[in-house]
């Protein structure tokens, strides 16, 4: 720690008071055993990059006394390719195959955020077909994040059943995806213009047993066996309290912001893709701690699942995608388009010159910002709680490090 | 046969089963937690992947043996043997049938419970040795865990001493034979003076086993692999059987406080006494499926949380419980004999 608070600390126990409890800077809290000149020191762990909860790659520099922890360091960059510069050399139609690999848990919307940036600077108007297609994919890509957010945050706790059950639930929106657009996690189904193919014959029906069952059974079992286990609430009911203030200051979104109690939804609030035509709730939490985040996503599940339903009955018909050049030049210019992906606001921030290759390209990731919100919620806690903050705030460091 | 050559028998039998049940409850827990998360578990070494355990510890015994730099070089090599030795002493006094035992002792409880208690010694040992800061963690955890469950787990057994008067775990057997009503057998379960102190025994018991919910000293998903993680190679593996040693005996001692240890019911006393020892070690594999049921479907609780069980709710509940078994035996002579 180069923190000048620390050599301060550090020096009062090794100098020659070192019996007298040294003077603590303001923020630090003693040890009860260092109050009677027991000596006692602050341990600094290095949680991750190779840690089981850090959800790949985040290394978190966690200053604990005993177990509470009083400094947590967020250190980040050990799954950075390049993404931004990489776009720089790619044609516009590549972005949404770099985005995919951003936030690779919720691709579709990654995607979908490169397309609505590029077809904000051709000015092509989609057709309506697309437009249901990107949020019918966009909506089962949010389940099967949230499942994979499900299962990794009860492995946090402990628990590895609910770890599977959620992944088996996970491989039939993988399946219904593939079938879609030809693969498992990559999709590059969302092009400027549209989508790349239509819906394959006979996948409506798959979907709807899909979200029937989904809705239905599997996911009340979920609910109950995580949420409804007093073990689980016991580690999540007020940890990792993130106000509505800090929420706003620390620029959060998605459910991490929702479940500090402010109702934004780009979906709703600037509604992009089918959403306008559809009927959903924004759900929100009280008071933002874990369990708050727990709900928040777990309600968004069950949205989900009902604009799924919305959208199989509702598919309009006509063409998937608008003509468009094979070479795409836009015009010089700047634009901003977001989504509202699993994670929050995913947005893609692109400048054109003019050429086929884009001058700028910006990935605005919502974890980093719940990352650095974590940050300043861990201190307080317990090693333990540390995991489980980690695990509610649903951080990726796939679109972290880019 | 000297006396001496017997004794050294006795502890090769021991050690042999301890071994053998190493074997079949590391496969055992594959199986189940296999089946218990939508998988087969292993499939490929031998049918249902029998062998694969065996396939496990021939990978152990030929793995690098690694020793971290920063480790105490005495203690590393010594923390693996204080967590075996006293796990594989636990043995000697459970007792298999009537007159199956390695040694039959007056104070075979106490000295069971004595023996598993040195077990987390070795992990703390393990922890500070390793030089590492989550087996530091971990280990620390294990040290305070440790009085925060074991005081309650040995108090929840004094009722049933108090009735039966002995701690003789082959009395405390024998004391459950016989039928109530003529078919419900005389095991303390069935007893509803003991089901508080079943109920307390059972959560002691869990958290003694470590292993989810409790696993605190090794909590994967917090700690890396806790008091672990710096082992490899055969340490490791004497680290990991002795947990499963632990399991079997834990689950042997509820066997034989609870569920009538190696009494088979309704069947002729001769039948009973000739199938005593396979009949005990089902009844243990029925309690270490529980225990391993009960490990795929929980989440971990806090390690304040636990402290908090063991300090206020397990001890105040247990001795309360030995305070009621008192005066139930004193002023209700008649009830304690009826049900006890």
């Amino acid at each position: 720690m180069s923190d000048p608070r620390y050599e301060v600390y550090e020096a009062g126990l090794i100098g020659e008071g070192m019996h007298e409890p040294p003077v603590l800077p303001a923020g630090l809290r003693r040890s009860p055993s260092g109050v009677d000149g027991l000596r006692t020191e602050h341990l600094v762990v290095n949680m991750g990059p190779q840690h089981p909860s850090t959800h790949g790659v985040l290394r978190m520099l966690v200053e604990v006394d005993g177990e509470e922890v009083v400094n947590a360091e967020a250190s980040i960059g050990y799954l950075h390719r390049g993404i931004e510069k990489l776009a720089e050399h790619r044609r516009y139609d590549a972005l949404g195959t770099l985005m995919d690999r951003g936030d690779y848990v919720s691709g579709i919307m990654g995607e979908l955020a490169a397309a609505l940036a590029v077809e904000q600077l051709l000015e092509v108007e989609v057709p309506r077909k697309a437009h249901w297609l990107r949020s019918l994919t966009s909506e089962l890509n949010r389940i099967a994040s949230h499942l994979v957010w499900y299962g990794t945050f009860g492995l946090d706790t402990g628990a590895m059943g609910q770890f599977l059950y959620a992944m088996r639930d996970r491989e039939a929106i993988l399946d219904i995806l593939e079938a879609i657009s030809g693969q498992r996690m990559m999709f590059n189904y969302v092009r400027p213009g549209g989508v790349v193919r239509d819906l394959p014959p006979g996948i409506d029906a798959k979907i709807r047993a899909f979200v029937d069952g989904f809705e239905n059974v599997y996911l009340p079992e979920h609910d109950a066996l995580l949420g409804g286990n007093e073990i689980f609430q016991s580690r999540v009911k007020g940890i990792g309290v993130i106000t509505r203030e800090q929420a706003l200051a620390f620029g959060l979104t998605g459910p991490n912001l929702r479940a500090s109690g402010v109702r934004y939804d780009v979906r709703a609030n600037r509604p992009y893709a089918a959403y306008p035509e559809l009927e959903f709730e924004v759900p929100v939490g009280e008071t933002g701690d874990a369990w708050d985040r727990y709900l928040v996503r777990m309600e968004e599940m069950r949205q989900a699942a009902r604009l799924i339903r919305q959208l199989i009955d509702g598919m309009p018909e006509g063409p998937h995608a608008a003509k468009v050049p094979k070479v795409l030049r836009p015009p010089a210019g700047e634009v901003y388009a977001a989504v509202e992906s699993s994670r929050g606001e995913t947005g893609v921030h692109l400048v054109s010159d003019g050429s086929e290759h884009p001058y700028r390209f910006h990935y605005r990731a919502p974890s980093l910002f719940a990352l650095q919100a974590l940050e300043e919620i861990v201190p307080g806690h317990l090693i333990a709680d540390v995991v489980m903050i980690i695990g509610s705030t649903d951080v990726m460091m796939g679109e972290i490090d880019r | 046969m000297s006396p001496l050559a017997v004794s050294v028998l006795k502890v090769l039998a021991c050690l042999g089963l301890m071994l053998a049940n190493g074997v079949v409850m590391i496969w055992m827990l594959r199986k189940v937690l296999g089946h218990l998360h939508l998988r087969y578990g292993p499939l490929e070494m031998g049918p249902s992947g029998i062998l694969q355990t065996t396939m496990d510890v021939l990978k152990l015994l030929t793995k690098e043996d690694v020793m971290p730099g920063a480790a105490d070089k005495a203690l590393f090599w010594l923390a693996p043997l204080a967590v075996f030795v006293p796990s594989l002493a636990a043995y000697a006094a459970l007792p298999f049938s009537s007159t199956l035992r390695a040694t039959s002792l007056d104070t075979g409880l106490l000295y069971t419970f004595a023996a598993l208690s040195f077990v987390p010694l070795g992990i703390l040992m393990a922890g500070w040795a390793s030089g590492n800061k989550w087996s530091l963690l971990g280990g620390m955890r294990a040290a305070g865990q440790q009085i925060a469950y074991e005081v309650p787990l040995l108090l929840s057994v004094l009722p049933i001493v108090m009735l039966t008067g002995t701690t003789d775990l082959g009395r405390l057997v024998e004391a459950q034979s016989g039928v109530w009503a003529g078919f419900l057998p005389r095991w303390f379960i069935f007893d509803p003076l003991l089901w508080p102190t079943f109920l307390v025994f059972v959560v002691a018991a869990l958290i003694e086993s470590n292993q989810t919910p409790f696993d605190m000293s090794e909590a994967e998903s917090e700690l890396v692999a806790g008091f672990a993680t710096e082992y490899s190679a055969m340490k490791f593996g004497l680290l990991f059987l002795s947990e499963f040693s632990n399991h079997f005996i834990i689950s042997a001692l509820a066997v034989t406080l609870f569920f009538g240890g190696w009494l088979l019911p309704w069947v002729p006393e001769g039948v009973s006494a000739s199938l005593a020892p396979v009949t005990f070690i089902l009844k243990t594999y029925v309690g270490i499926f529980v225990m391993m049921w009960i490990r795929g479907t929980f989440p971990r609780v806090r390690i304040d949380t636990l402290m908090e069980l063991g300090w206020k709710r397990l001890i105040p509940i247990s001795l309360a419980l030995v305070v009621v078994m008192g005066i139930v035996i004193k002023a209700m002579p008649a009830l304690a004999r009826v049900v006890g």
